[in-house]
């Protein structure tokens, strides 16, 4: 120190705070994201090093060009009845969010959320990952049960709470659970599934298993100290993991500029971790399949993780709590340069002429009834009313294995108290 | 005077110190140009500018840890957790540092910050918009522990808060931020506009920590009680016709021992009400002292009313909430005693 201050000269200090597109009222311009040509983004092979395709980090995979056809070396080329699967699940997920959303305005339930717009991101890895690897859902993933099978009236009885609910009316609606169908017990604490996903791939490894993870969260929970935690471990043991980032950029009333958007992007996360990192198209489903099978193929060979960031947009609001005319433009939804994923695959599959506009029709109408007959079922065993329809003893199990002294005094305590509070 | 709700009166009081004090900043997921998911802080980034009231990442690690490193600064920062089911990621920075920078550095750096947070249960929020983690913080030395029960005590307690030096958990019961809830859910609740305690200044005043309030006079047993379950317990005394005392802590630590002392000395019966779970709740920490201080004025032994130890279930809410009836037997217990 030589006793003058280094600081001489300097303008002061001020805070930068991010700041989004628009506001409520404001014209909608999403001209600063870049939408590169489908098919122009080179496919590495599934070994590559990471630092020789760190261009993927900050591009956009797409496969499917402006008029709806497949293009590059990411097409995936999956069969017509691939592709029916992947139109009719992303169309049956649309369904199931419109009516159990009204299930809720109507009072049958306490809570709801949508996945409009990002059926893609959850039925597209779904299809490209085997049934039995393990897949750790935030509660947006809605479209894997969907996909790997789950009956809808299960999914329904969860969201009633009801007796035939199969989590005992325990967790908040959507927060599913399925062991049978390798997907893990949704957390309401974001990001906690990240490090947990990698414990399971290690575990995976060190039994010299052959199946992989594949984990979730939203871009505003990669700000969660567990989504870096989650990515030091899986590159320090190279779990055979898949991070998948849903960057449909909001986070509740926050744009993605509040969790580091404005600086780079999220798949770029994976570069300072050393990590394979591909940045998709979210609403390209054969895109997104394709880089899933990349990613799955990479972990399988013990060649590690790779974080895929999903780009997409929240068409709708993030729950049945929020209001987003509050905080973001109403027109951002319709003016979202990559366009829906429903509508994307309908045109690729009218193009190959094995798909029409009546068939779609009436596909929609199909899937609409099967919500309507899977409520009906689920409603014959109760909607969420004033919750009586688990035994109250239910309420103690499951807390340990066996019941401890104080919580049997407590299950007959709840007991007494229903004869007296609820005596019918 | 103003009628005020809740939430209503705590944004008042964080209005009343963003002018009276500079240094005061507002930090938290949602709370900036939205205002807040309870709208706690609706209209302040408006009026006071994004570089005082700011939305932030998602992170409670780095929400705490930042309101450390800006106290250290020497601003006096109020962030906000979203919800207290969500202040674990930052329990570090609670614990091992803003509790302890006073002591470590010997009083060279400070941590003046007041984490406000909607806490407890009765909203049909399952098990992570329902917790009541009081007893986690009041276990752990230099942390104080704030819960009003009304409007008035809400607006009062947060600027004490906010102008306290040291680290403070405002918890706000986020069940009566409308309305004082009596534990009757399937009854209307009546508005605060309604209720005495409704009535709010719109200028600053405060009420200090460590400070209980005597709600109501009686020389039958002594009811000790904070948050939501003042109203409940108030509700079960009416209904029983019992003179009860019942005090609302206000301030869980530091704590008005005294008030508990006096009260118990002239009415010899004691019901502990809290809505978190049983096991080490804060209820135990009341039991105890009032065992070691006032065994002798004891006409009957303590009784505890809490929620079950077991997570907040969605569906079983009213069967997990500690309503009228678990006060009630437990009232009978005592009298009979
Ligand atoms: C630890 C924790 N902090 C805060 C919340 C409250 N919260 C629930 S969802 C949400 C926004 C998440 O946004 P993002 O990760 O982008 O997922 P998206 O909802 O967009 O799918 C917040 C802040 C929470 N559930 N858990
Ligand atoms: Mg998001």
């Amino acid at each position: 120190m030589t006793g003058e201050s280094a600081k001489t000269n300097l303008p002061p200090l001020s805070l930068h705070v991010p700041e989004p597109r628009s506001r409520p009222g404001d014209p909608v311009d999403f001209s600063d994201i870049i939408v590169p040509n489908a098919g122009k983004q080179p496919r590495p092979d599934e070994n590559a090093d990471p630092k020789d395709m760190m261009d993927l980090s900050y591009d956009l995979v797409r496969v499917l060009d402006e008029k709806g056809a497949a293009v590059g070396p990411w097409d995936p080329k999956l069969n017509e009845k691939q592709l029916l699967k992947m139109l009719r699940d992303m169309a049956l997920t649309r369904a199931f969010d419109e009516r159990l959303y009204r299930a809720q305005r109507q009072g049958k339930t306490s809570f709801y959320m949508k996945c409009r717009g990002e059926e893609a991101t959850s039925i597209a890895p779904a299809m490209a990952l085997d049934s039995e690897d393990m897949v750790f859902p935030s509660y947006r993933q809605q479209g894997i049960l969907i996909s790997r099978g789950y009956p809808l009236v299960e999914m329904v009885n969860q969201i009633y709470s009801n007796k035939g609910d199969k989590l005992k009316g325990r967790q908040l609606p959507i927060m599913y659970c399925s062991r049978r169908l390798n997907f893990f017990t949704i957390s309401g604490n974001l990001a906690t599934q990240y490090p947990q996903a990698v414990g399971w791939a290690m575990a995976s490894a060190i039994k010299g298993d052959s199946r992989i993870a594949a984990v979730w969260c939203g871009e505003g929970s990669t700000a969660e100290s567990d989504f870096h935690a989650a990515m030091t471990f899986g590159t320090v043991y190279n779990a055979p993991c898949i991070f998948n980032v849903v960057n449909n950029q909001w986070a509740i009333s926050s744009f993605s500029g509040f969790a580091g958007a404005e600086r780079t992007t999220f798949a770029a996360r994976a570069i300072g971790y050393g990590m394979a990192g591909l940045r998709v198209d979210g609403n390209d489903p054969l895109a997104v399949y394709a880089a899933t099978q990349w990613a799955a193929q990479r972990a399988r060979t013990n060649q590690g993780p790779t974080l895929i960031e999903h780009f997409t947009y929240r068409a709708e609001g993030h729950s049945t709590s929020d209001d987003p005319s509050a905080y973001r433009s109403s027109d951002e939804a319709t003016e979202w340069p990559l366009g829906d994923p429903i509508e994307r695959l309908k045109t690729h599959m009218i193009g190959l002429g094995i798909w029409d506009e009546e068939r779609h029709a009436a596909m929609d109408e199909e899937v609409a009834t099967e919500v309507k007959a899977a409520t009906k079922e689920a409603e014959k065993n109760g909607i969420l009313g004033h919750g009586l329809h688990q035994p109250f003893e239910t309420m103690f199990e499951d807390v340990f294995e066996e019941l401890p002294w104080h919580l049997r005094e407590q299950s007959e305590q709840a007991i007494r108290e229903r004869e007296i509070k609820w005596p019918e | 005077m103003a009628r005020m709700n809740m939430i209503q009166a705590i944004n008042s009081a964080l209005d009343n110190m963003m002018e009276r004090d500079d240094n005061v900043v507002m930090m938290g997921e949602d709370i900036g140009y939205f205002g807040g998911v309870f709208r706690a802080t609706a209209g302040l980034q408006e009026k006071y500018g994004k570089t005082r009231v700011f939305d932030t990442p998602i992170s409670e690690c780095g929400i705490i840890g930042a309101a450390v490193g800006m106290g250290a600064y020497g601003l006096r920062p109020v962030p906000e957790i979203q919800f207290a089911d969500y202040i674990y990621p930052g329990m570090d920075q609670l614990i091992s540092e803003a509790a302890r920078l006073r002591y470590r550095s010997a009083g060279e750096f400070t941590a003046p910050i007041t984490v406000r947070s909607p806490f407890g249960g009765g909203i049909f929020g399952g098990q992570t918009h329902s917790q009541s983690p009081e007893s986690m913080f009041t276990h752990v030395s230099g942390l104080k522990t704030v819960i009003p029960s009304t409007p008035y005590d809400a607006k009062g307690l947060l600027i004490a808060s906010i102008e306290d030096n040291d680290p403070v958990l405002f918890f706000e019961p986020k069940r009566i931020y409308n309305g004082p809830f009596d534990g009757y859910y399937d009854k209307p609740v009546q508005p605060w506009s309604k209720h005495d305690a409704g009535e709010v200044p719109d200028d600053y005043y405060r009420i200090d920590l460590g400070k209980a309030n005597i709600v109501r006079e009686g020389d039958d047993l002594t009811v000790l009680a904070y948050g939501t379950m003042v109203h409940v317990a108030l509700g079960v005394i009416k209904e029983q016709g019992i003179d009860a005392e019942v005090i609302d802590l206000r301030t869980l630590v530091p704590l008005d021992i005294e008030a508990i002392e006096q009260s118990i000395e002239k009415t010899g019966r004691c019901l502990i009400v809290h809505e978190a779970t049983r096991t080490s709740g804060f209820g135990a920490e009341l039991s105890a002292l009032v065992q070691e201080r006032c065994f002798y004025h004891l006409e009957a032994p303590i009784e505890r009313v809490t929620g079950f130890d077991t997570p907040y279930p969605h569906s079983l809410e009213w069967a997990y909430f500690p309503g009228p009836v678990r006060i009630g037997e437990a009232l009978d217990k005592i009298m009979k005693g």
